[in-house]
């Protein structure tokens, strides 16, 4: 029996590593005992909520999680998809928010490693990458220092890698300034066959340990990182960042995937928060066997090194793999093959138990199982925030808004808006094309991948816009999930799948959450309504500093199929005459819009309303047209609304439009209301008539905006600007914000 | 026709190469950086990455491969070598090419496409009459070039200057480098042509559905010019 900790520094010790008086006496209930120093950082870990989902996992349920395209859903390393021809793609987002905020280069680069393991986990070859980035405004030099720390993490251990970050997106708000928002979602493909699940079975089979020597680092990386609010220590916790190292990922790719093609392996896990502790017990109990690890054939980096440091060290680019006793020599020859370290530390045995041995001692004994899944399940209390009555009647009517003649400078200014402005300073220090996938580049609406041997193409989006769900938490949700669906639909591709990442305050705090569930209820009926399931996802709570928490940020990341890849859509203005049609309908929309906060500062009134219905059929009047091949582009209307979307169009082709629509609203409203569920598309004249009767077929509003011509954006006779101020508004801005102008 | 391509561990682009080379109808076989034996191909491509994860300077391990004794030994009688990004880089520190690559100007990874400037010159793998513009990809961090004045004078007598980073009309200004390369060069040869070192992508160019054809060049010269010797 492993020494158990001292009747009166076992509670305290327990409390110090993030677990609650309750949990820690279950933890003595379940062992019959106190437990011993590593049984309880092993507990805190796999107890906290980073690992345990103990406040979410209710609210997580409502989520539907199966349709005809799913291989596996949630539970699993990463969720998977069929896409016809025997080929599955994998595809998970996760959050790294707060080691970037502390250390915002390793903690992006490490949130991209992390994500990406998950990937090839499954089997998969890791194709692309997204991030979605919440900042605070730059103009303080900290946010500035977190950005492009957080740029140059994620296109340094991407680029290393060879992995290209094909799209994403980033906010800048005051809600985010004391903790920043880093989600990496990573997206692979693989053969159906090749699918291999993170579950230990066949008693006597070795566990083998692959990868980096295990060191200090990110020790309670879970709990005391993850699962707590910030405040003026957290400086203290950089300690707790890890460090990235993409050569050994990338040889641990290679590696992995040769391991699972030769069918060497039983299971594969990857060591991410809280290391070998959630790794090992993890795939334990999904295969319901017992382990046996001795701590001293883990190779260290560091001397003295305790038996909890090693089980709960979150050191990067570590495999645990599974295997038959006679396959060792063979796998290992492959690790050698790629220069990777490899180790036997333990075999699978049937008691059921995780034994963690150091030498001849046993400094940890329980139940597997008890790790994994038998943390306390939480009904955390609700209550609608008090804030919203305040912000919600917000009477936008009452702004004064830009005259006929202030138009044109109103759009320059949005465009210019560091939440619209061009993202191309980001996505230059990225490879965004190595694989040779990559169909549509980033600065469009979705990124599309062809897939190689195939006719077919994926389409992906990642979207969320905090200030509605600020506003109003259910709307707000469903308007990131049917954004992403839309920008999928531009490029041609029809929604399979999500992914998702929910980024909140303290969950303990019950206004926090209220709007948890909230959101999640939100996306859940918009996924129903969509027919596209959730298989896989990561919440992270505790998003706050000095008690404040962040806008409520679901970000959503979409994946969609398009069956001809030939046929996928850009947003650019393609040719001079063609028709602009906008799919969808303009209403009085400005609660949470740029424009209001551009004119007044603020951020009140209620988002736009949704038509989940009705969204669904104008994405699938854009799809139909584009696989009919009348398409010539394709663009939503989201921040900044028609007129921000018709420049846009203009900068991406480089050609310009004249605008003569009919409208019983000021223009400004026109204009820049962001009412959701429009595509504005441009085809040949006499192909418009074909999209009008597609739309008419499926009930979806239209209206003829003009033509495509010429080398300004003209609208009516108010608003005439040259396309090359367009982009001289649109292009430059995040680089100047970056240097401080 | 058979191009070898060489995996370092940390090269990335081997697969890409791979691609573009049977897109093209040739044959492509991947080269293990263990291995030194080169027969049966006709011309070997060192693949752009990070080999290594360049973290001491990039190409200084990977030079030291076993299999790169058997590229300079290939090289010096005369068999075409392409080296493209960090295997430009691997190519400069192995001295089959002068001069050295140093980190960009700006101190950021770039990636974009970029027009280039086709110059008069001795290289065997390019066949494009000086002056044309082609636009390809660049997306290094370290590609800023680098020689002294004798080296570049010798490049520029020799015509072993192949590309230029230039403006989309042609004009070569001296900010039309994005990572701040002397002379703007962004690919030289040896002397005799036949080892070729660039910092551009041009096997991202060859597969139509991915931005364009420009870069088909770059392996159909080297193909006719070895058909006719």
């Amino acid at each position: 029996m492993p020494q158990m900790l001292d009747a009166e520094l076992a509670p305290k010790l327990a409390v110090e590593l993030g677990l609650k008086l309750d949990e820690y006496e279950k933890i003595v209930e379940i062992l019959g005992r106190r437990p011993s120093v590593t049984e309880l950082y092993m507990y805190s870990l796999m107890w906290s909520e980073h690992c345990s989902y103990k406040h979410s996992r209710k609210a997580l349920k409502m989520f539907p999680t199966a349709g005809e395209h799913v291989l596996q859903g949630p539970g699993e390393n990463a969720g998977v998809i069929s896409v016809g021809d025997g080929w599955a793609v994998a595809f998970k987002m996760e959050s790294h928010n707060h080691p970037s905020a502390i250390e915002p280069y390793q903690g992006a680069a490490t949130g991209v490693g992390g994500i990406i393991r998950d990937i090839f986990t499954m089997g998969a070859r890791p194709i692309a990458s997204l991030d979605s980035l919440r900042f605070g405004t730059l103009d303080k030099a900290r946010q500035r220092y977190l950005f492009e720390g957080a740029v140059a993490g994620i296109g340094g251990y991407g680029n290393c890698l060879g992995v290209p970050t094909v799209g994403g997106e980033v906010y800048f708000d005051e809600a985010y300034e004391g903790n920043c928002l880093i989600n990496a979602m990573s997206v692979g493909l693989m053969r159906e066959e090749n699918l291999t699940r993170a579950t230990a079975s066949g008693v006597g089979n070795l566990i083998l340990l692959i990868g980096s020597t295990t060191g200090r680092d990110g020790i309670g990386g879970a709990s005391t990182l993850a699962s707590q609010e910030f405040d003026e220590k957290a400086e203290d916790k950089r300690p707790s960042v890890q460090v990235g190292d993409p050569f050994e990922e990338k040889l641990l790719i290679e590696a992995c995937l040769e391991l699972l093609d030769a069918k060497l392996l039983v299971a594969l896990g990857d060591l991410g928060a809280a290391g070998l502790t959630s790794s090992a017990s993890e795939m334990a109990s999904r295969g319901g066997v017992g382990l046996d690890i001795d701590v001293t054939k883990v190779p260290q980096r560091e001397e003295n090194m305790r038996a909890f440091e090693i089980m709960v060290s979150e050191s990067q680019e570590r495999m645990l793999a599974v295997l038959e006793p006679e396959k060792l020599e063979a796998a290992q020859a492959v690790c050698t093959k790629w220069g990777l370290r490899s180790t036997v530390i333990g075999t699978v045995t049937d008691t059921g138990h995780f034994v963690v041995r150091e030498g001849e001692t046993i400094v940890a004994d329980m139940p597997a199982s008890t790790l994994a899944d038998d943390a306390p399940i939480y009904d955390p209390a609700m209550e609608r925030p008090a804030y919203l009555d305040e912000v919600q009647s917000f009477d936008t009517r009452s702004v004064t808004l830009p005259s006929d003649d202030e138009l044109g400078d109103m759009l320059l200014k949005l465009l210019a808006s560091p939440n619209i402005c061009s993202r191309r300073w980001i996505w230059e220090q990225y490879d965004h094309q190595v694989m040779l996938n990559t169909v549509v580049l980033p600065g469009s609406d979705a990124a599309v991948l062809r897939i190689k041997g195939t006719n077919r193409a994926i389409a992906v989006s990642t979207d969320c816009n905090g200030r509605y769900c600020y506003l109003e938490p259910y709307l707000g949700a469903q308007i990131a999930f049917v954004e992403a669906a839309r920008n999928v639909a531009c490029a041609g591709g029809r929604p399979v799948a999500i992914t998702d990442c929910l980024n909140f305050g303290n969950p303990e705090k019950p206004e926090v959450f209220w709007t948890f569930y909230q959101a999640v209820r939100g996306l859940s009926d918009a996924c129903k309504a969509f027919d596209v399931p959730v298989i896989s996802g990561n919440v992270s709570f505790y998003n706050e500093s000095f008690g404040q928490p962040i806008y409520p940020t679901p970000t959503v990341g979409l994946v969609g199929l398009l069956q001809n890849v030939s046929r996928h859509t850009t947003a650019g203005f393609k040719d001079e005459g063609d028709a602009i049609i906008m799919l969808g309908e303009t209403r009085h929309d400005l609660g949470g819009s740029e424009l209001l906060k551009l004119i007044d500062g603020s951020v009140g009134g209620m988002p736009p309303t949704v038509d989940l219905w009705r969204e669904q059929q104008v994405c699938e009047a854009v799809i139909c047209s584009i696989e009919m091949g009348i398409v010539k582009s394709a663009h939503d209307c989201s921040e900044g609304g028609l007129g921000v979307t018709l420049a846009e169009c203009c900068i991406a082709g480089d050609i310009g439009a004249n605008i003569v629509f009919q409208s019983r609203m000021r223009r400004a409203v026109s204009l820049f209301s962001e009412s959701q569920g429009r595509i504005v598309v441009t085809t040949a004249v006499e192909d418009a008539t074909v999209v009008m009767t597609m739309a008419d077929r499926l009930r979806v509003p239209y209206e003829v905006l003009g033509q495509v011509g010429g080398d300004s954006l003209s609208i009516h006779d108010v608003l005439d600007v040259p396309v090359s101020e367009l982009r001289e508004a649109h292009e430059p801005t995040l680089e100047r914000l970056v240097h401080g102008e | 026709m058979r191009f070898g391509v060489v995996i370092f561990p940390g090269s990335n682009c081997e697969q890409d190469v791979i691609h573009a080379a049977r897109y093209l109808g040739y044959e492509a076989e991947y080269i293990w950086h263990g291995d030194t034996d080169l027969s049966g191909f006709d011309a070997i491509v060192l693949p752009g990455g990070f080999s290594y994860g360049d973290y001491i300077r990039c190409g200084a391990v990977a030079r030291f491969s076993p299999v790169m004794a058997e590229v300079v030994r290939f090289a010096e009688t005369g068999g075409p070598v392409m080296g493209i990004c960090n295997g430009f880089q691997i190519l400069a520190e192995a001295h089959l090419l002068p001069g050295a690559l140093l980190r960009n100007v700006g101190l950021k990874f770039i990636c974009h496409a970029q027009p280039l400037r086709v110059e008069e010159s001795a290289c065997q793998w390019l066949d494009l009459p000086g002056g044309t513009v082609l636009d390809i990809p660049v997306n290094h961090n370290e590609g800023n070039y680098i020689c002294d004045a004798d080296t570049l004078e010798r490049l520029k007598g020799n015509g072993q200057i192949v590309l230029r980073y230039c403006e989309a009309d042609g004009s070569v200004l001296p900010d039309s480098a994005p990572n701040g390369a002397l002379d703007s060069i962004a690919g030289i040869c040896n002397e005799r042509g036949n080892v070729f070192g660039l910092m551009p992508h041009p096997e991202r160019m060859v597969d139509p559905l991915c931005s364009g054809t420009a870069g088909v060049p770059f392996f159909t010269s080297i193909v006719k010019r070895l058909a006719e010797v």
